[in-house]
């Protein structure tokens, strides 16, 4: 039982990262643009975020920072692929590859003089603490919900939101179309490119936030390459929640809920029957033979457990 | 009055000449910004940089050792991109090569030891192609995401790597690795650091180049990327070409991690997952898939990690600048692609 509660809690803490990060991603390549930048994008929003909270020891000034920059990190994304129509892998690529770069090296450049300008083994003043809802977190096991960061709280009214606004409003109904059928979105009326622009950078201000979750409130520090593979789980998050916001958060629990697991079982002094590197890598797996069987079971009914038809496509008014 | 961008007639030859260059040019500039931002002087770094790949001739040496495994996830990415077939998933199938190499060192006994180094390379290509058969043959039957499948099974074929270090291959002592291979089956070295492998991988270029320019089957590949429906006109099976050159890609992968392992760390051991393969499929797409363009683009990659190597050493700044100039190179160079194929019109009266 309590140890239930506590792998809920964990889960839950390492799914708010994974949560905003995913949500942002969902978005963008609902717009039909793939970032595969996720990774270097949150590395340099955790680094932002913390970096911020250090200098000034404000945290809501931090956490605008990490989405600032998120935010400037895909707009190099969205200025290639929509507006240069390169590929959007590669440029994925380089963002990671230059995001992951850059966050390491600020991070042994932006620190206090007398830590030889060093970010790693500094710490905050504060941090995003726990706010514990009275009663509501004494429900067994589900308490756990109730026991949270006020990043965590944030999502219970953002995941439903995003869901409702993807779904439910002609906004939503603006970035399926220009990510299914670009070429109709724009007979209609609508900018392919001003939609895809601003979802690319949304999804990247997510990322960055995502980020910053980790530094500011999951492990409050700074250390090279902190995101660990994340951005990665972020991109199997989206698939294996079928870009739906909702659906999202099942994935999220699961997947945080299987990374958890390696830290709890060992914590508790289980020996473990399936060893530690299965369970990292099963979030991939799974996702892998979801698509792929997915994929299969739907080969008549076309669109039913696809991506976005247009994703990775770039677009341009006078193509044939 | 607005700009407009127009597609040329045929490829510009001196736009595909001249971007590359000002893309270095505009990286080093940008580079220098945050060199200089981060309290140092940037032609300082520079220089220390490029004595770091090419200072003298161990600096040299270690720049071509780096530059090998760059070259063939290239090559082998490369040969998928042809077919527009996004194969992100070299980083798996090399670290497959170096899995595959590892079995063979430490149980198949029964092998003669001279011939276990021609075996394990084998193998290694083997377990690769295999990895990439996988998703080739999930896309060509039933059109499964290429560029999803290939990424998350990456991360399946490092987690298992690792499982293999950390745990069931682990020497019984030492540091976590496997047992090192037997001194016999290194790959031996030709120039200093440089080891045999430089001529796999020169060979490489030259068999690839064969094949993909001079052979139908490379014709074939081509015409089913520029134009599938032309391809199956002409009777050309896309199908069957996407699982032969999704095998052939993954075999290259898998022989650059196979032929790494055993000219350098000679053991399985944390590390294999060191970012060949990302960097290949880079590679590839600057090279615009010409072999012989690889070395030339793998050697200035690996000119960028040696030489950040030495920055740390020679003016304690992160090693980590490498990266960042490897990303900032790739961006305008992603900008400018657009002109090889386009220019710039600036269109007087809105035309109805």
């Amino acid at each position: 039982m309590e140890f239930l509660t506590r792998l809920l809690a964990a889960t839950i803490a390492m799914g708010t990262s994974l949560m905003y990060a995913t949500l942002g991603e969902v978005y963008t390549e609902k717009s039909g643009i793939l970032n595969l930048g996720m990774e270097g994008t949150m590395l340099m929003g955790a680094l932002a975020g913390f970096a911020t909270a250090l200098a000034t020891g404000n945290l809501f000034l931090a956490i605008i920072m990490a989405m600032i920059i998120g935010g400037l990190m895909s707009l190099i994304h969205a200025f290639l692929c929509v507006t240069m129509r390169a590929n959007q892998v590669v440029s994925g690529l380089a963002i990671t590859m230059f995001g992951t770069g850059l966050a390491n090296f600020l991070g042994q450049r932006l620190g206090p003089a007398s830590n030889n300008y060093n970010l790693i083994g500094t710490n905050l003043q504060a941090k995003f603490d726990n706010i514990a809802i009275p009663f509501l977190q004494d429900i067994p096991i589900l308490g756990a919900f109730f026991n949270v960061s006020i990043l965590t709280y944030a999502l219970y009214i953002i995941v439903p939101f995003s869901w409702f606004y993807m779904y439910k409003t002609k906004h939503g109904l603006a970035i399926r179309a220009v990510g299914e059928s670009p070429k109709t979105a724009a007979a209609m009326g609508l900018s392919v490119f001003r939609i895809r622009y601003l979802y690319t950078i949304i999804g990247g201000m997510f990322a960055g936030l995502g980020g910053a979750c980790l530094s500011l409130s999951f492990t409050p520090s700074w250390n090279d390459g902190m995101t660990g593979g994340k951005g990665w789980i972020v991109i199997a998050l989206v698939i294996f929640a079928t870009w739906n916001p909702g659906k999202a958060v099942i994935g999220t629990l699961i997947f945080g809920g299987i990374t958890s697991l390696q830290f709890s079982l060992q914590a508790a002094g289980v020996r473990m029957v399936i060893p530690t590197q299965f369970l990292a890598f099963a979030p991939y797996l799974i996702t892998f033979l979801t698509l792929s069987v997915m994929t299969i079971i739907n080969q008549n009914r076309k669109g039913a457990y696809a991506a976005p038809s247009a994703l990775a496509t770039p677009f341009a008014i006078d193509d044939k | 009055m607005r700009i407009a961008l127009e597609k040329r007639d045929s490829k510009s030859r001196k736009m595909a000449v001249i971007i590359p260059l000002a893309s270095f040019v505009i990286s080093l500039i940008l580079g220098a910004l945050v060199l200089a931002a981060s309290r140092s002087n940037p032609l300082q770094a520079y220089q220390a940089m490029f004595n770091g790949a090419f200072g003298n001739a161990r600096r040299f040496q270690y720049t071509i050792v780096e530059a090998l495994p760059l070259l063939m996830c290239g090559l082998g990415v490369g040969i998928a991109f042809r077919l527009k077939f996004w194969n992100i998933g070299a980083e798996g199938q090399y670290v497959w090569g170096a899995i595959g190499i590892t079995w063979v060192m430490q149980f198949w006994k029964f092998v003669p030891i001279p011939m276990l180094l021609p075996i394990g390379l084998l193998v290694g290509m083997i377990l690769g192609a295999l990895w990439a058969g996988v998703p080739g043959f999930l896309k060509a039957q039933w059109s499964v995401d290429e560029t999803l499948t290939t990424l998350m099974l990456n991360y399946v074929a490092i987690g298992l790597a690792e499982y293999l270090y950390i745990n069931a291959w682990k020497a019984p002592f030492g540091n976590m690795g496997t047992p090192e291979f037997p001194r016999e089956t290194w790959l031996p070295p030709v120039w200093g650091k440089v080891h045999s492998g430089i001529y796999i991988a020169l060979a490489l270029v030259v068999i690839l180049y064969f094949l993909l320019y001079k052979t139908r089957w490379g014709f074939e590949l081509n015409m089913i990327g520029k134009n599938p429906r032309a391809a199956r006109y002409q009777g050309v099976s896309i199908k069957k070409n996407i699982v032969i050159a999704m095998l052939l890609s993954g075999a290259i992968c898998g022989l650059a991690g196979s032929v790494n392992t055993a000219a350098i760390a000679h053991r399985l051991t944390r590390g294999v997952d060191g970012g060949y393969g990302f960097t290949g499929i880079i590679i590839a797409w600057m090279s615009g898939l010409n072999p012989f363009a690889s070395i030339l683009v793998a050697f200035v990659m690996a000119a960028l990690t040696t030489g950040a190597d030495a920055l740390q050493i020679a003016m304690r700044l992160p090693e980590s600048m490498g990266e960042v100039l490897q990303g900032l190179v790739l961006i305008p160079l992603l900008a400018g692609s657009i002109f090889v194929e386009h220019r710039l019109v600036i269109i007087k009266k809105e035309a109805v």
